[in-house]
């Protein structure tokens, strides 16, 4: 099934209907998706949504090649990133999860403290600590003092989160499979216990994605 | 439509072109004199005629206080942001200039806004081109630096509707310089622009595959050019001249305008030499019979102009880092730009990109010759483009004034355009019928440091309990880079009426006032362009006339005959090259009147078809099409 955006008969434009975007692209609500097929339906769409070739057209298409091809480049932007696609899906299944993120950041950029809440169970330690190595290196640079073996440690528990950052991403790909197959052969209940653990997993990542922006702050200043 | 011409324009800082798509390449449209480049300067003479080009470049030097360039410095800002401009530029402000209005600045006694002085070279670009089309001209692409933001687009825009132009598309500089160049070349690849103008750079990073032109990132600086490294050399040259006991001008210098200018004529032409030779002279005739001369050796120019080109590395790097590339993985680097004929220039991209740069289209014309090219699409296309297609983005992110004076970006940086994004709001006070959102652009955190764009107040918003209203808004941002916003109460389906105030711009209601005193100059244009028409008509008349002499009929008329056609030709020859429309229109009747027996002698066709010829031919001054000289055959069928 996809979005109609010309007249089957003659191939003129037709007005935007709004659309989730993998009708738009005709693709099935599947998360692993065929990044090259999507780049070039992107391109053979926009050859012909493209406001430059409505130069000459009346105003009314004109109008609707604008909010096609804006739709269309929207759309594009969100499906080829993983992270972007995840959390579109999510959206669209009516998982809440902007919000929660967002104030949370919000709160703690306002605060300056750390994110507190939700901190990921398996990294309860981990954080710990390194909380502890930061606020030891946050007085040192008050003091003006310099601590070469302080900032090692730091460097690699950083390191070590780095890493787990990537491992995420892997998870998160194989709950997509997942949910693939829970698309094609699954109960609700089955998609609905999916969608919570790609949640949970973005969570996590974005929790230690600001993790190691904020020791990047710290080491800075 | 097919026949109503679509040129592509560089409003540049420096300089300004109009070039059009002919058959499967884009010429550059000359001027009268000959030239493609318009430099972008304004003068008002003493009777305060507007001047404008090459003609204008002498009042810089003599009547400074007369004439403006590099105006595009000014575009869509204000007047707290342009202090340091003020410093290093001769721009006067005009006296009753309020705080929040929008900026104007003096010629002479009359003071104008940075879009209508922006018109007025297009204007003339416009004239070129009717001149060339014998046909009048309405629809232009105009190009604007990439990094320019949403102030700085709508005052372009506005100055193409003063000049009476329908904008069809504004244009990327980078982006339509790649067009060129893939017109050019037809290859597939990862393309840098390096576009270091007079007064904006720019650096953009393309995917080109089979036609179609994606840009990835961009990046830049809307104050760094070649501008900065001529300022740079006057303000040496003026310590040069306080220090220096022997030329006592002191800080008198600095005030005389006149001084400054024949200094940065002579910077100019110093930096200029300089590409191709080690040493330079700066000789300057002073005010007064005094001179000041210093010889620039290459090394000291490079050490001096270090910092200034030194600056474009940081949005090089951004650009890189935002498309996720190495420079490893640049296929090719184009170079736009006069400044870009600096070797040290081109060392440092060629440093900055571990490859030698494209430089083998004209950096002064490249762009010009890309917009032609996104004119000729627009218009519908021919063979060569009917495969290319621009994909571009916007450069600054988009965002909104939340809580607590936050950004709220809404749209991100190197988003291909059109884009749009969708927010929701809804009331805080029961009854509340208007909304308020400001909107900015640029990369900070904080809304103080980034960008005010506009004040958006939604009205007509149903009254309800407070909480209740679910207003969308719907921000867009079309093809130009330019932003629109609607919006619409959910719950009733109402349209918001949208009120916007532009931090830096005209309104509508502005552009069209200004637009109706335009219709003064077109006037005067129309008036000019009769005069031409007639001189044409004239030199047709005259060429047949001595043809017609050596032929036998000219025998065959009376003495009396001969006598009053010679002296009618005569007459002609003394008025033609005058400005009265009229008598030229008088005298050119009066000798048709008096050959017409001499061409019913000469109805001989193939004599008649000869001249016919000729006349063409005489009269056909510059390359335009080729369209039937409609003088010569009304007179002699």
């Amino acid at each position: 099934m996809r979005a109609v955006h010309f007249c089957t008969s003659c191939g003129k434009v037709q007005p935007p209907v709004p659309v989730e975007y993998f009708t738009f692209f005709g693709f099935s609500r599947k998360l692993n998706l065929d990044t090259a097929a999507l780049e070039n339906e992107f391109y053979a769409l926009s050859r012909r949504l493209h406001p430059d070739v409505f130069g000459q057209a009346d105003l009314q298409e004109r109008n609707w090649s604008l909010e096609q091809s804006s739709m269309l480049n929207d759309a594009y932007r969100t499906l080829k990133d993983p992270i972007k696609r995840t959390e579109y899906l999510l959206r669209l299944e009516g998982v809440e999860l902007e919000e929660q993120s967002k104030q949370a950041t919000e709160k703690a950029r306002v605060t300056g403290e750390l994110k507190k809440q939700v901190v990921p169970p398996d990294l309860l330690e981990e954080v710990f600590e390194l909380n502890m190595h930061l606020e030891e290196l946050r007085v040192q640079k008050k003091l003006g003092e310099d601590d070469p073996a302080l900032l090692e440690e730091i460097g690699k528990a950083k390191l070590s989160l780095e890493e787990k950052y990537d491992a995420l991403l892997n998870e998160l790909k194989s709950e997509w499979t997942k949910w693939d197959k829970a698309i094609d052969s699954g109960t609700e209940a089955d998609r609905r216990k999916i969608l919570d653990k790609m949640l949970d997993v973005l969570n996590r990542r974005n929790y230690v994605r600001n993790l190691v922006r904020d020791v990047n702050e710290a080491m800075e200043c | 439509m097919a026949t109503d011409y679509i040129v592509g324009i560089d409003l540049g800082t420096t300089n300004s072109l109009v070039a059009y798509m002919q058959g499967d390449s884009p010429v550059v449209i000359p001027g009268e004199d000959g030239l493609n480049l318009v430099p972008s300067v304004v003068a008002l003479d003493e009777m305060n005629h507007v001047i404008v080009g090459n003609a204008a470049r002498k009042y810089l030097i003599e009547t400074p206080e007369r004439a403006v360039y590099s105006i595009k410095r000014l575009m869509g800002r204000g007047v707290e942001d342009i202090q340091d401009e003020l410093k290093l530029f001769p721009f006067q402000l005009a006296d009753d200039l309020h705080e929040g209005e929008v900026l104007r600045i003096k010629i002479g006694e009359r003071t104008y806004t940075p879009p209508e002085i922006s018109a007025l070279v297009l204007r003339q670009l416009k004239r070129n081109a009717e001149r060339f089309f014998g046909a009048p001209l309405t629809q232009a692409v105009i190009t604007v630096p990439a990094y320019f933001n949403d102030a700085q687009r709508q005052a372009t825009k506005d100055a193409g509707r003063i000049a009476g132009l329908n904008v069809l598309r504004l244009v990327n500089e980078p982006t339509a310089a790649s067009l060129a160049y893939g017109l050019d070349k037809k290859k597939n690849g990862i393309i840098v622009v390096y576009d270091l103008g007079g007064g904006t750079f720019d650096i953009s990073i393309l995917k080109l595959h089979d036609g179609i032109f994606e840009v990835i990132s961009t990046n830049g600086d809307t104050h760094l050019g070649g501008d900065d490294i001529d300022n740079l050399l006057i303000a040496i040259a003026l310590d040069d001249i306080r220090g220096d006991r022997g030329i006592g001008f002191e800080d008198d210098v600095r005030r005389n305008g006149e001084a400054v200018a024949r200094i940065r004529k002579a910077v100019i032409e110093a930096k200029i030499a300089l590409s191709s030779q080690p040493t330079a002279k700066l000789d300057v005739d002073l005010p007064g019979g005094k001179k000041y001369q210093r010889e620039i050796s290459l090394e000291m120019f490079e050490q001096m102009i270090q910092p200034i080109i030194d600056r474009t590395v940081g949005p090089c790097k951004q650009a890189l880092k935002d498309a996720g590339l190495k420079p490893e993985q640049i296929d090719e680097v184009v170079l736009v730009g006069g400044s870009t004929r600096i070797p040290k220039v081109r060392r440092l991209v060629q440093d900055l990109f571990g490859r030698v740069p494209h430089t083998d289209l004209n950096p002064d014309e490249v762009v010009a010759l890309g917009a032609a090219v996104q004119a000729n699409i627009l218009g519908g296309g021919s063979e060569i483009t009917q495969d290319m297609l621009l994909l571009d983005v916007t450069p600054l992110s988009l965002g909104i004034e939340v809580a607590g004076g936050v950004t709220d970006k809404i749209i991100l940086r190197n988003s291909t355009v059109p884009a749009s994004a969708t927010q929701h709001y809804t009331t805080q006070v029961d009854g509340q019928t208007n909304v308020a959102i400001h909107v900015l652009q640029g990369e900070r955190e904080l809304a103080r440091d980034c960008r005010s764009l506009a004040r958006f107040d939604l009205k007509g918003v149903p009254p309800m309990v407070a909480g209740m209203p679910r207003i969308e808004v719907k921000f867009l941002i079309d093809a130009n880079g330019i932003l629109r916003v609607s919006a619409r109460e959910q719950r009733s389906g109402q349209e918001a009426e949208i009120d916007v105030q532009p931090t830096y711009g005209l309104t509508d209601e502005q552009v069209e006032n200004m637009l109706l005193e335009s219709y003064d100059f077109a006037e005067e244009d129309f008036r000019q362009r009769q005069v031409i028409e007639a001189r044409r008509e004239a030199d047709t008349i005259l060429v047949a006339l001595a043809k017609g002499k050596r032929n036998h009929a000219w025998l065959e008329i009376t003495n009396d005959e001969r006598r009053n056609v010679e002296a009618l030709e005569k007459a002609l020859v003394e008025v033609k090259d005058g400005d009265d429309y009229q008598a030229i229109r008088a005298a050119i009747d009066a000798l048709n009147q008096a050959t017409m027996r001499l061409a019913e002698l000469m109805m001989d066709t193939a004599v008649s078809t000869a001249l016919k010829g000729k006349a063409m031919d005489s009269t056909d001054l510059e390359e335009g099409p080729e369209a039937g000289h409609p003088v010569a055959k009304a007179d002699f069928e």
